[in-house]
């Protein structure tokens, strides 16, 4: 189990290294998208139209923040992680037309890792560690799609030692989730 | 407070009692994740342990939400039957709600179902969920209980037959094996055993709200069981997946079983406030 510091955007050395178990910390922008931002993502591509941010590189955090606007200025008072399964079947597409290196969320993605091998890796964020993770981000740059609502939004956020995240799915095509999962339906039919 | 208990004093009590919700959780729900991080010995498992209990020191100390999903907010009140209250009860709580929104502050969560519009304030037809109850004496007591989605979508409900008492067990483990990593173990699961279709669910969402640190024997041993599977915090492995279980009944019709299963994550988040004999409680 190594530690790593790294920085967005990502190269595909930087998360060739990474084996499911490590810990990593982030720093940089990251993108927070959740169901409503991943369809609009997918249809603006359908239609062939220009996304209004670039995604190469960036890493994509599946959370529907709550935020505060003061004095103008949007400030993250939680920001912890969704559940990213609720993104799996919208993954596929957005990973072959954006270079998207890192996915942040929380619960694994089943079925995912033939998919990320190669070119993404997928990092877990505690779950419902909001306060700890408002903490890590620094400014929030912009916002994109606020019309879909704060949670459902596109908020990009620049980011401090952001973590711990573990990576749950390397770019090796290992995944974590899968073999606790494994272990645990064994134990259940012994269990039965 | 004196006197009558006003539309006021309740729209500020539940702004009030929303808030330590939010920010604080029970002392017997940080007992048990206390516990949790000292039994726990697989290492990825303990680093998440550590990231939640620091969490929960930085939500209590800035008073702010421990997560960004605040729930759709679920009350409990317990009105006293001496009690008179000559204003509209439910649009003070619903007051109070929007008014939390705000000062607390909560995410809009509330959206129409199919339109998916969000009504900004976290209310809507049929939301806040409001239950009452009447007890002896003239308290009013306000609890409410912030459930978050991530753990309300792995929730189960089936109907047995009344031959299928056996199989409830299994039901059970089968509904926190498929849940995994997803509702933010380490869990508590509630289970609402008989009554009807409606009431099993509503008696497991109460089951959550029971002290962590008294079960049964079946509940225990169910406890065992669901940390046997060894799906671990987070979902990435341990010996800790559930913190209790918790098992209400009710009698049901001869011909049915309803078995409804509550999955509540390791924020078991609820707090109460009590209003009436001179003083305010929370």
């Amino acid at each position: 189990m190594s530690t790593y510091e790294l920085f967005t955007p990502l190269e595909k050395e930087d998360i060739r290294k990474l084996q499911v178990g490590d810990v990593v910390y982030l720093n940089g922008i990251i993108y927070t998208a959740r169901d409503e931002a991943h369809a609009h993502i997918l249809e603006l591509d359908e239609k062939k139209e220009k996304l209004p941010f670039d995604l190469e590189g960036m890493a994509i955090y599946h959370c529907g923040p709550l935020m505060v606007k003061e004095e103008d200025k949007w400030k993250a008072v939680a920001a912890g992680p969704t559940t990213s399964a609720r993104m799996s079947s919208m993954t596929p597409k957005m990973l072959e037309r954006h270079n998207v290196r890192a996915l942040i969320g929380k619960g694994g993605m089943p079925g995912m890792a033939d998919i990320l091998k190669d070119r993404c890796v997928y990092l877990a964020y505690t779950g419902g560690c909001a306060a700890l993770a408002a903490e890590s981000i620094k400014r929030i740059l912009s916002v994109h799609w606020l019309q879909l609502g704060m949670p459902e939004a596109i908020w990009v956020l620049e980011v401090e030692h952001f973590g711990p995240l573990v990576v749950g799915i390397d770019a090796h095509g290992q995944d974590l989730y899968e073999k606790v999962r494994e272990c645990a339906l064994t134990r259940f039919y012994q269990l039965r | 407070m004196k006197g009558r208990i006003t539309y006021d004093d309740v729209v500020l009590a539940t702004v009030k009692v929303i808030r330590k919700a939010q920010t604080c959780l029970p002392s017997d729900v940080i007992a048990a994740l206390e516990r949790a991080y000292e039994k726990e010995e697989s290492e990825t498992a303990r680093s998440q342990l550590g990231a939640i209990l620091k969490n929960i020191e930085i939500a209590g100390g800035k008073s702010v939400p421990m997560c960004q999903d605040t729930g759709i907010l679920v009350f409990f009140i317990e009105i006293g039957r001496s009690l008179i209250l000559d204003f509209d009860l439910e649009g003070a709580i619903i007051e109070g709600v929007r008014r939390a929104t705000v000062e607390v502050p909560l995410r809009p969560n509330a959206v129409s179902p199919l339109s998916r519009k969000n009504s900004g304030d976290n209310t809507g037809n049929g939301l806040p969920d409001i239950n009452y109850t009447f007890v002896e004496g003239k308290k009013l007591t306000i609890m409410v209980a912030p459930k978050g989605a991530g753990s309300e979508n792995m929730s189960t409900l089936h109907m047995f037959n009344p031959t299928e008492v056996s199989k409830i067990r299994e039901f059970v483990l089968e509904t926190v094996l498929k849940a995994g990593g997803m509702p933010c173990p380490p869990i508590v699961v509630g289970i609402g055993i008989g009554g009807s279709f409606d009431k099993a669910a509503r008696l497991a969402k109460q089951a959550l709200l029971m002290d962590m640190n008294d079960m049964n024997n079946f509940e225990l041993e169910l406890l065992k069981d669901i940390n046997t599977l060894g799906i671990g915090t987070m979902g990435m492995g341990g010996s800790i997946t559930a913190l209790a279980v918790h098992v209400k009944q009710a009698y049901c019709h001869t011909a049915s079983l309803p078995v409804a299963v509550n999955i509540q994550c390791w924020a078991n988040r609820h707090a109460k406030i009590t209003l009436g004999g001179n003083n305010e409680h929370l």
